[in-house]
């Protein structure tokens, strides 16, 4: 059940997927809405420190995912061609590297002149022994472009997902959502 | 006297930023409940200044806007970017001074156009001359302290953080080392 099969995700997967999904999207929208804000709004203040600590609970738990990964190894691929494999695997890997890539892009943007990052206000992550000049605001770009370039690729994939579930109606989402496979 | 004279007049000074013996700090309130400090890391500058005749003093100081720091590396990003000294568009700020009036004890005001995010007004800066004298390596030195207020809107910063913090108070504090 937690573990995966040959043909089943399992809980654990299924739930390490679908909660970066929902981090994910949520922490895009949150990050358009607050980089808005006024300094008289009242969420001027929470809404950054809610993106950084949810930011970095994902990042810990990216890095579970990756050893989970290893640990209890992927359902076989379902039936398609060599080339069609090796596109989702490389779609799969940028989307893992993208979110690397915003996680850790976000990270130098607070720790851009040697500040830990307080992850709901129960620890704090320390800042890289040694910053660049202007380090927040180059951070800042590569967060907002790859942050977007993330979602793209993310709707590419839910569309793939569904194109899989309701036009060629096989199991790819089936087994994604834990329901009995056709 | 008068063989030592000429040396004193031809007193041009280069501001020791590279010793770090020159300032460049702000404050501004916030929210009206405390102040915010900050200064900017990156400026260079030269002034004359001779104390037989203090009215010829000339003052002129570069400063790199993107250089401001309030230790606080998102607020930095947030003061360098559009809303504030949109550095990108604005790279430089600079003061030239135009007129310095003595006002006995060491005392004087200082006027000259400072430009800031690409608007150049005149202001003034109450001048406080610390002291001079040889310097333990061979030189001679010469320092002063300035205080001077600006209000953000003047100089086309529309960013507004509240009533309370519509201006912003710069305190300088130069050494020069005469060439």
């Amino acid at each position: 059940m937690l573990k995966n099969t040959e043909t089943h995700y399992g809980l654990l997967s299924m739930l390490l997927h679908w909660v970066t999904a929902l981090c994910v999207v949520g922490l895009f929208a949150l990050g358009l809405w607050m980089s808005g804000l006024e300094h008289q709004d009242a969420w001027y203040n929470r809404a950054p420190d809610l993106h950084k600590s949810i930011g970095l609970s994902l990042l810990l738990l990216t890095l579970v995912r990756i050893i989970w990964l290893r640990i209890s190894p992927k359902p076989q691929p379902l039936p398609a061609s060599r080339g069609e494999h090796i596109f989702v695997a490389a779609i799969h890997g940028l989307l893992y590297l993208l979110l690397f890539g915003v996680m850790f892009s976000g990270y130098m943007i607070a720790t851009g002149e040697g500040h830990g990052i307080a992850v709901f206000g129960w620890f704090e992550v320390p800042a890289l022994p040694w910053q660049i000049e202007h380090q927040a605001d180059i951070a800042g770009e590569v967060h907002e472009i790859l942050a977007f370039v993330l979602m793209g690729l993310m709707l590419l994939h839910a569309a793939a997902a569904l194109k899989h579930h309701f036009v060629l109606k096989d199991n790819t989402l089936r087994r994604m959502l834990g329901l009995k496979l056709n | 006297m008068a063989l030592v004279s000429p040396h004193l007049s031809a007193a041009d000074y280069v501001i020791d930023t590279t010793g770090a013996h020159a300032f460049i700090q702000f404050k501004i309130k916030h929210l009206g409940y405390s102040w915010l400090l900050g200064r900017f890391d990156k400026f260079s500058g030269s002034f004359s200044y001779d104390e037989t005749n203090p009215a010829a003093a000339k003052v002129s100081v570069k400063i790199d806007p993107a250089s401001i720091d309030s230790n606080h590396a998102e607020r930095d990003k947030h003061l360098r970017s559009k809303g504030f000294l949109d550095v990108d568009q604005y790279p430089e700020a600079a003061f030239v001074s135009t007129s310095f009036s003595d006002q006995g004890n060491g005392k004087a005001l200082l006027k000259g156009n400072l430009t800031l995010h690409g608007v150049t007004k005149e202001i003034t800066i109450d001048v406080n001359h610390i002291g001079a004298g040889d310097d333990p390596w061979g030189g001679y030195r010469s320092g002063f302290e300035g205080h001077t207020q600006l209000t953000l809107k003047d100089f086309g910063i529309q960013s507004d953080l509240g009533p309370a913090s519509q201006t912003v108070e710069l305190y300088l504090s130069i050494e020069g080392i005469r060439q």
